[in-house]
């Protein structure tokens, strides 16, 4: 106990190296791929001097170059930033701030489990410039998680990992059967079938070729998915909401308080008789999503109660289905046939609320202190039917939020109300170090063109 | 026709500088006016001379189409200062409306170049967190431009929220 409290109390002032094992774990791949490139060379021309030359020379230069690059990486805290200086000839030095603090993720490839080390990735505001620790050896990584985001909450950064009140755990077999039945994967399975009767009813077998590759991808799709999520665990703490999933790769998550920008509860057509849904969610650090391999996903799959009390703690205060939703006027079902009849909005006190879609249903919210700016569309067939899309929009992400096709008038109205609540919100907006009391200004926190 | 849903806030919208619209009509005519030439005299010597003077006609027509929708596009152009934030509209087939608190500007830029300069407008441009913000205001003279970017970078930092 005392020496987990001795390292942690180790200031993080002091500047700090990832752990020796790093280079092998960055280049065992290389190394890999060369080691296979001249076994095969060397057998197929007998003469041992390829493999020579790679054992004598290649190897030692990569890990001097392995061991020199660890050598000159050193993170620490100067001022409240974490500073990460990397490079061997060319020095770089980069600085996050962790008043910006948006996430910080705990990231576990198998080979690096295997050998008890982790990636740290922190996310900020502001897209792409994130820092990512790889590696360090795994209680490290956690201590140095909670201490980050002690540090980013601003109180003292020696103060214990705080303890977790655990929400959800997904049964292994709900996320199973909901990848079954998730779109892609049902495309590819009507597939197969339509594939395996046509080639029957036709008695062409070489149309069986076809099998292989289908049924691969499918499966893939459906293994990938069900390993990335397996275990997904969904928690509460004081420094934040803590997501943990994966089978192999192992990902903990955290979201600091008050960090997420817009929510979205989606249920595809087959769901529905299970009453299941997924909740996605826009983070300001994670960006554009599943693209950039971050996961924007709070909860895979879970029946609506559950994800509403899993909502409930994400955003305090907001019941999202007791806002009252008003359907759009008659004349949008000519521009919008199909889901006419779910397009919806509203919004109260604290969240701007909007429904879309017959067969893939969502239901969107955001908090409008997290509104970034409301906009208002209106295209040629639109405008002939006196309609117009109010779009409200938050830091990017995979929910992306608009109402569609409202009276003219109204949508003007809802932008300009939007507008407003928004502004009002924003003025009693908890401060970025979230632990902080409320009274220092805004402008402080900030921590770029401060007044005094 | 009044537009209802796109009106100004206040009496009217504040328009960008008609040199926006004579730059984009000589970039119009700049393009359109050797192509056309080159396409009708390629046609008239190796297909027929009637069949050349065709393809002027079309083209020509085409380009005062273009010329007149310039201006619309230009008149559509419109934005308004209002306390807390800042309204940008634009668009002829698609009309857009844009609010942008200012406590929710990143950052301002304003561009200009060689052609823009020549003809002395600038372009400022704001960021907020969100990258479907598109607020753009092509077609300001320099003063102008730089007159809004001092005071929504004073108006941004005073009025600045967290994300």
């Amino acid at each position: 106990m005392t020496t987990t409290q001795e390292r942690a109390a180790a200031p993080l002032e002091d500047f700090r190296r990832l752990h020796p094992l790093t280079p092998v774990l960055r280049g065992w791949r290389v190394l890999a791929v060369l080691f296979a490139l001249v076994l095969q060379n060397s057998i197929r021309s007998p003469g041992a001097v390829e493999l020579l030359v790679f054992l004598g020379v290649g190897v030692p230069v990569a890990l001097a170059y392995g061991w020199l690059s660890w050598r000159f990486t050193r993170f620490g805290v100067v001022d409240g930033d974490l500073t990460l200086e990397t490079g061997v000839l060319f020095r770089r030095s980069r600085r996050v701030s962790l008043a910006r603090l948006e996430a910080v993720d705990v990231v576990r490839p198998l080979i690096a489990r295997a050998l008890g080390l982790a990636e740290l990735r922190l996310e900020v505001a502001g897209g792409s410039t994130e820092a990512a620790l790889a590696y360090l050896s795994e209680p490290h990584a956690h201590r140095l998680r909670s201490e980050l985001l002690a540090r980013a909450a601003g109180i003292d950064a020696t103060t214990p990992e705080a303890p977790e009140h655990v929400l959800v755990r997904v049964p292994l077999s709900a996320v199973v059967w909901s990848s079954v039945l998730r779109g892609p994967v049902i495309v590819g399975i009507l597939w197969l079938v339509l594939v395996i009767i046509g080639a029957a009813v036709i008695g062409e077998f070489a149309a069986l070729g076809l099998v292989v590759p289908l049924a691969l991808g499918t499966g893939g799709a459906l293994v990938t998915y069900v390993m990335s999520n397996f275990d997904f665990t969904v928690a509460e703490s004081p420094d934040g909401l803590r997501l943990r999933h994966g089978l192999l790769e192992t990902r903990a998550q955290t979201v600091a308080p008050g960090r997420v920008q817009a929510v979205r509860i989606v249920q595809p057509l087959l769901w529905r008789r299970r009453g299941w849904v997924r909740v996605d969610v826009n983070v300001a650090g994670y960006g554009g999503g599943e693209s950039s391999g971050q996961s924007t996903t709070l909860l895979p799959v879970a029946p609506r109660p559950v994800a509403l009390r899993v909502l409930a703690h994400v955003l305090p205060g907001v019941d999202i289905d007791a806002v009252p939703l008003t359907g759009v006027p008659p004349q949008a079902r000519w521009r919008a046939p199909v889901q006419w009849r779910q397009l919806g909005v509203g919004a109260d006190e604290h969240v701007f609320v909007a429904r879309r879609g017959r067969f893939f249903r969502e239901l969107m919210a955001v908090p409008h202190a997290r509104t970034q700016s409301v906009r208002l569309t209106r295209g040629p067939w639109q405008r002939h039917l006196g309609l117009a899309t109010v779009h409200v929009d938050t830091a990017p992400g995979p929910v992306r939020v608009d109402a569609a096709h409202r009276g003219a008038m109204e949508a003007r109205q809802l932008v300009e109300a939007q507008a407003q609540r928004a502004q009002q919100a924003r003025a009693i907006a908890v401060p970025q170090r979230w632990m902080t009391t409320a009274q220092s200004p805004p402008v402080l926190e900030q921590g770029q063109g401060g007044r005094p | 026709m009044v537009d209802e849903a796109f009106a100004p806030p206040g009496e009217n919208w504040q328009p960008v500088s008609p040199r926006l619209r004579d730059l984009r009509r000589l970039l119009l005519v700049a393009f359109l006016v050797p192509a056309a030439v080159v396409a009708a005299v390629a046609v008239g010597v190796g297909v027929a001379w009637w069949l050349g003077l065709a393809v002027l006609v079309v083209a020509l027509a085409v380009g005062a189409w273009a010329w007149w929708l310039l201006e619309r596009s230009y008149r559509a152009w419109g934005y308004a200062e209002r306390a807390e934030d800042l309204l940008v509209t634009r668009g002829v087939l698609i009309r857009r409306l844009v609010i942008v608190p200012y406590g929710r500007m990143q950052l301002v830029d304003v561009n200009a170049g060689p052609l823009d300069r020549r003809f002395g407008i600038a372009t400022v441009q704001l960021h907020t967190a969100a990258a479907a913000t598109d607020a753009t205001i092509p077609g300001l003279p320099p003063a102008e431009a730089a007159r809004l970017r001092e005071r929504l970078a004073a108006l941004g930092e005073a009025r600045s929220a967290g994300l």
